[in-house]
């Protein structure tokens, strides 16, 4: 076999390692399918009906900017699996086999590509009974679908160095969330940018998650797009291509803690 | 270099901050045959096991295992050894056979062989009934022997085992040891770290002593002791002050003169061989009294007190570089 075909098989090994924890540790399920219900409930029910959004009804509003949220936070399994595979020794032990180096980190971004789906599926699902419904053709709907696990995908990498640098799983999910938490609220993910103050409103213009949101309002929603969709996805790139490399920078200086 | 030697290693120094790990040891292990790493914690041993892992490069020095060089060839060099750590570090949410295939798989063993060597591991590893459990289920024991089994699933020609005992009962201990033993056996050679000296006297047919990062004693177990002198005989007294009448009645078979120490006198002694009823009789002419007398050879722990000036066990609880 050559390199490549190594480096493929081991990410797989290693992905499904971590989805075969997911039954066994049900904990894990709960964040990533009654969580997101959760929020799409309490932002349409609780929220929906102060928030003006002019042009869409707020669920319709509110959807691709939750299941961004959603993808932007589903790394964070990633975040806690690296953590606790450095705490336990794991990760000396990968280091000592003859594997591809990257395969660790690759596999478990990978397996949460298979979670944020079943994520963005639950959401829909809940969101369709909510009053969500798509307005646009199905190729940009799917186009839409993709560019979410794009960015979910991208953000697995920022959890990935998030995971290999905080002291212990609880600092690296707390560490994630700190970050994270502020960047999605000051965009257009919940409410209108125009209804901020002027210097949060300046913010969230350049917000990354601006971007995204109102590409995917674009794909599911017919918004206009503008530069948007392509914006959104050179955005996503750009944010796996530099948290792959520090990461795996990262991972190969690894020292147990 | 010569190839005989499975581990080589020159001149290794690490430094952490303002720590020296390691300066500059050398480390010779020839096939087939187990070096025991023997200090406390702290000492630099996981430091050393790091290095020839090729977990950590070395700041300076050179160093060799299965003939390949750590900095240079660490990619074919990571395909002839096995590492078992401290930790046991085996995914809790996977079986014990998942476990050990996924390790076979990131050895990159033929198809069909690490499911194979999985089951035949764990019958050996007596965790065949348990191979089908999640390893969140299993004891201190059985992840221990699970963890040495990861690191043969490739049959490497080099083991590390770093501390393989640590926190164990004294029976997974045993088991363990035959384990080892039996490996070493088939021709592995084994490079084990560990602050237990009954462990290194057992299984080790070379001790490096280190301590600071330095090297400071090798040889085997024997040599080690023979390094403090050789046997003698320890007189307890009814009375300790008597203690200058039984010096001077015991002096004449002494190969030294007899010392006081810690309440017993300490006599060595220039044969085995009717000594102790020798001493019997003359305490007994000079109407001594005696409570106990007992022929004793150094333990390795006095050994290790008198190299580094400190017990095995008083560094306890510091940090492990």
């Amino acid at each position: 076999m050559s390199g490549f075909r190594y480096a493929l098989s081991d990410t797989l090994v290693l992905a499904k390692r971590s989805l075969l924890r997911i039954p066994r540790a049900p904990d894990l399920l709960l964040s990533f399918t009654v969580q997101p219900i959760m929020f799409v409930l309490l932002f349409a029910y609780v929220f929906g009906g102060a928030i003006e959004t002019p042009g869409y009804s707020y669920i319709d509003f509110l959807m691709p900017g939750i299941i961004v949220q959603t993808m932007s936070f589903g790394g964070f399994i990633t975040a806690l699996g690296l953590s606790e595979d450095l705490k336990k020794g794991l990760i000396d032990r990968f280091r000592s086999l003859p594997m591809s180096r990257g395969a660790v980190l690759a596999g478990r971004t990978l397996a949460d590509v298979a979670t944020n789906s079943i994520s963005i599926t639950v959401m829909l699902v809940v969101g369709v009974i909510a009053g969500f419904s798509f307005d646009a053709p199905l190729l940009h709907i799917v186009g839409g679908l993709l560019l979410l696990l794009l960015f979910g995908y991208a953000f697995s990498w920022v959890f990935a160095f998030v995971g290999l640098t905080s002291s212990s799983p609880e600092a690296a999910q707390s560490l994630g969330f700190i970050l994270i938490f502020p960047l999605t609220f000051v965009s257009s993910a919940f409410v209108p940018v125009e209804s901020m103050p002027g210097a949060l409103q300046a913010f969230a213009e350049v917000n990354p998650f601006t971007i995204v949101v109102d590409a995917m309002r674009s794909l599911f929603l017919g918004a206009p797009a503008g530069n948007n969709v392509w914006g959104a996805v050179a955005w996503s790139l750009g944010i796996a291509a530099v948290f792959a490399f520090l990461s795996v920078r990262r991972y190969k200086r690894a020292v147990v803690r | 270099m010569s190839t005989d030697f499975a581990i080589e290693a020159e001149g290794l120094r690490k430094s952490y901050k303002d720590v020296r790990a390691l300066d500059g040891v050398d480390l010779q292990v020839p096939a087939g045959t187990v070096l025991g790493l023997l200090g406390p914690n702290g000492a630099g041993k996981t430091t050393a096991v790091r290095i020839l892992t090729t977990l950590l490069p070395p700041d300076g020095g050179s160093a060799r295992v299965a003939g390949l060089d750590v900095a240079s060839q660490a990619p074919q060099l990571r395909t002839k050894i096995g590492l078992a750590g401290q930790y046991a570090a085996v995914d809790e949410n996977l079986t014990g056979a998942e476990n050990l295939e996924m390790v076979g798989r990131l050895y990159h063993l033929p198809k069909g062989e690490p499911r194979a060597r999985a089951a035949e591991l764990l019958e050996r590893f007596d965790l065949s009934d348990a191979a089908d459990r999640l390893v969140r289920t299993y004891s201190g024991g059985m992840r221990r022997r699970l963890d040495l089994a990861a690191a043969l699933v490739a049959r490497p020609p080099v083991l590390f085992l770093d501390e393989p005992t640590t926190g164990l009962d004294p029976r997974s201990r045993i088991a363990l040891w035959e384990t080892i033993e039996g490996r070493v056996a088939d021709g592995t050679t084994v490079l084990l770290t560990t602050q237990y000296l009954d462990e290194a006297d057992r299984l080790a047919d070379r001790i490096s002593v280190i301590d600071r990062g330095h090297v400071i004693a090798e040889g085997s177990s024997d040599e080690l002791k023979d390094q403090l002198g050789g046997e003698r005989l320890d007189v307890t007294l009814e009375d300790v002050a008597d203690a200058e009448a039984a010096i001077a009645a015991l002096e004449p078979i002494a190969a030294e003169r007899p010392t006081m120490v810690d309440g017993v006198l300490r006599m060595p002694i220039h044969q085995r061989k009717g000594t102790i009823g020798a001493a019997v009789l003359r305490l007994n002419e000079a109407e001594i009294g005696i409570d106990d007398v007992a022929m004793r050879r150094p333990s390795l722990d006095e050994v290790f007190l008198t190299l580094t000036g400190h017990t095995a066990a008083e560094e306890e609880g510091e940090e492990e570089r």
